[in-house]
């Protein structure tokens, strides 16, 4: 704690706000709105500035940075553009509730208003996407908006948020102190779950006949996962995860029936519409997980729903016995009460509810065709997680392959699968990777992608060289938007409106042209030598671009179509 | 149904913004909204007029109590309350209409509180239903203009929305 009467420039108070949070990493780009603060970034060497190529890659570097360590992700862009740049990057961490802060520059304050030079109401176009968002017009305000900021990003559900600085405010002096704790009134988010709640929560689960755990992305945001391990096999009950779950739950546990969801597994959506009582824990009853709702509930069930946001708890679905809590202190309760009480099961039910269950299973609904000539994409994913030995971080962009990422790289640690999985943002996946391989320099990272989404932030391999990061991207290029084609094949007849991508560019040469390693594979036999290469000592350094020519027409089986229910899915056609 | 809510929150600049946009963002409906700053500087007191099922309803107290800005929220209707709302009605006021505004201000205990050669500008209080019932039984080609400020509501009695 530094107290002084020594005078500071705000951007000076700003930096120091930074290391007073032991900030690592700042992902940010310059401009005329930040020079005082990139100034004052050029005298530390506390923390590092990684300059990007495109603001919104600097959000998604932050955020995949949180993800992977459960840290504060930092961003730092200018006014105008750079602000608006960042839009895509903030609301694809508020949809996933992941804490950061970003630091805007703003015009200076008398000229806010004018429609001045780079100028745009950065506050007013963010409100909807952040958890909360300030305005600083007086430098002496500095330090205290910081503390709040961390501290609203990283408590309560988590979530973005904003600090917008005219850049006046950076040059203006002040003495600089760190308030040591943050109170705000407005703002006592519930961490401790009632203990009557709970209680009558285990009474079901220990009695029900068909028990079902549902677990989503709040038990890896809350750290929950041991708690939750510790649960399930207590209680011995089956157990699915949504997307953004995966990994909260080790997939290798003899009780995880894998994902649900449009998705999901057959016995993971069978299992969540036939049980009688079902324990979601930090989830939201997504409509891409449950589906239609009123088909969801057609059949009674008991819901005891674990939330730290009560707007969670009841929007799409009636929960019966709702919990608001910090899962972890929620599970943690819920262990010591199984410890003390012992409660009795119905274990006849139980081993009935684990023969349907393996009967489900027993439909193999991952399967899929091999072929000789073409590579399948499953196969590589399948293959990655071998030459990787199921430890790597995987960070994915958005549609078919990132479906094939969650289904066929099965995760046994929690902030390992990095994803956007509320907004569904194309172009994440090679900033989330950078993110990562920047938390984690030591890691292996891979970013699975496609032709459409890796196109998106491109521009990013100039960073990764800058940086030496040594991402291995797995681009599975079937020359369609694979997700949009399917939908086209399935409820257009066939009709492929804009989703094949013509001229696409010779990538082997691309990623070179970047001083990386690129890779061609066109045959099957060729896919698990190249991955092992890529992941061998000897490219063990350098980024590698993987560009896999991958069968044109495979689809994304399960499928539950739009609107429908979870037990009406459709299968691949060789099942 | 509708419903009342009140709330207490930071008297800062986008507060108010921060309220409607969640409305406008969740496709809430808004009868009407009202706010001014209170007794104490620091803080605003808003009333909002909406509508909806018991489940949105819900939804709309649990996503107001989620801005970081609302320091506390109520639901008028969870109890009993008084409403209250005021009107200024600018009404023509030549030849018989003279006369008859006068007389129908009076039935509804409202006051006129501007006199022009052809018009009077009438001030009424009470609740929406009461200044309804007022627009209905004045001659429609005798109204020139209203204003109307939306409703403020307080709770009955030991009812007290303070922080």
């Amino acid at each position: 704690m530094e107290q002084s009467s020594k005078q500071y420039t705000g951007a000076e108070i700003l930096i120091r706000c930074l290391h007073e949070e032991n900030v690592e990493f700042v992902f940010g780009y310059p401009g005329g709105a930040v020079l005082n603060i990139y100034d004052a970034i050029f005298h530390q060497d506390k923390f590092k500035h990684i300059l990007v190529r495109h603001e919104q890659a600097a959000l998604h570097a932050a955020d995949a940075y949180s993800r992977s360590t459960g840290k504060v992700g930092v961003a730092l862009v200018t006014s105008g553009p750079g602000a608006t740049n960042a839009i895509t990057g903030i609301a694809t961490a508020y949809m996933d509730s992941i804490p950061m802060v970003i630091i805007s520059g703003q015009v200076p304050t008398y000229a806010i208003g004018e429609d001045a030079f780079q100028e745009c109401d950065t506050v007013g176009i963010t409100r909807p996407c952040v958890k909360h968002n300030f305005l600083v017009k007086d430098v002496k305000d500095i330090a205290a908006t910081m503390k709040k900021a961390f501290y609203v990003a990283n408590s309560g559900r988590p979530g973005p948020v904003l600090v917008d600085i005219p850049k006046d405010i950076t040059a203006h002096l002040h003495a600089f102190e760190y308030p040591e704790t943050v109170q705000l009134r407005s703002y006592n988010p519930v961490t401790k779950g009632h203990l009557g709640q709970i209680k009558k929560a285990l009474k079901l689960l220990a009695e029900a006949k068909r028990p079902m755990v549902y677990s989503g992305g709040g038990v890896v945001l809350g750290d929950a996962s041991e708690y939750l391990i510790k649960l399930v096999q207590s209680l011995n009950v089956p157990i699915t995860s949504t997307l953004m779950g995966l990994g909260g739950f080790p997939a290798s546990d003899k009780n995880f029936l894998g994902m649900l969801g449009m998705h999901g597994t057959y016995e993971a959506n069978m299992a969540m519409q036939e049980c009688d009582v079902l324990l979601a824990v930090g989830a939201r009853f997504d409509d891409r997980v449950i589906g239609n709702t009123e088909h969801f509930l057609s059949n009674p069930r008991t819901i005891i729903h674990i939330d730290i946001d009560p707007s969670s708890i009841s929007k799409r679905v009636k929960i019966d016995v709702p919990i608001v809590g910090d899962v972890k202190s929620v599970l943690a309760d819920m262990n010591d009460l199984i410890a003390a009480e012992k409660p009795a099961q119905n274990t006849e039910a139980l081993a009935a509810w684990f023969k349907q269950i393996n009967e489900w299973r027993g439909k193999k609904c991952l399967t899929y065709v091999q072929s000789t000539e073409f590579i399948k994409p499953q196969y590589v994913i399948q293959k990655l997680h071998e030459v990787t030995k199921g430890d790597a971080f995987v960070t994915s962009d958005v549609g078919q392959h990132q479906m094939w990422a969650a289904q066929y790289y099965p995760f046994d640690k929690p902030r390992r699968w990095i994803n956007s999985g509320g907004l569904g943002t194309m172009g994440v996946g090679l900033p989330y990777a950078m993110g990562v391989q920047f938390a984690h320099p030591e890691a292996q990272v891979a970013c699975v992608t496609g032709e459409g989404s890796i196109q998106m932030n491109i521009q990013e391999l100039s960073t990764c060289l800058q940086y030496n990061l040594p991402i291995k991207v797995i681009l599975l290029n079937n020359r369609y938007l694979g997700m949009v084609r399917q939908w086209q094949e399935f409820f257009y007849e066939n009709r492929y409106a804009e989703s094949y991508m013509e001229s696409l560019p010779d990538f082997v040469k691309l990623a070179e042209a970047y001083g990386h390693v690129g890779m061609r594979i066109e045959n099957p036999s060729d896919v698990e030598g190249a991955l092992a290469e890529a992941f061998s000592p000897k490219l063990k350094d350098r980024f590698v671009f993987m560009n896999f020519l991958t069968d044109q027409k495979e689809n994304v089986f399960p499928m539950i179509p739009g609107g429908k229910g979870l037990s009406e899915m459709i299968l691949a056609e060789n099942l | 149904m509708r419903h009342i809510i009140s709330l207490l929150m930071e008297n800062e600049a986008g507060a108010l913004s921060r309220v409607a946009g969640l409305f406008s963002a969740r496709g809430y409906n808004i009868e009407s909204l009202t706010v001014a700053v209170t007794e104490d500087p620091t803080l605003s007191r808003m009333t909002i007029v909406t509508s909806g099922s018991e489940a949105v309803i819900e939804q709309i107290i649990k996503q107001l109590n989620k801005l970081i800005d609302v320091v506390k929220v109520l639901d008028l209707n969870d109890g009993k309350f008084i409403e209250r709302e005021l009107m200024l009605v600018k009404v023509k006021a030549t030849g018989a209409f003279r006369e008859e505004m006068k007389r129908m201000c009076d039935i509804f205990r409202g006051r006129i509180i501007d006199v022009a050669d052809g018009s009077f500008t009438i001030e009424l209080t009470g609740s929406g239903n009461k200044l309804d019932a007022f627009i209905e039984s004045l001659d429609k080609s005798a109204i020139l203009e209203t204003v109307r400020t939306g409703a403020s509501g307080i709770g009955r009695g030991d009812r007290i929305l303070k922080v």
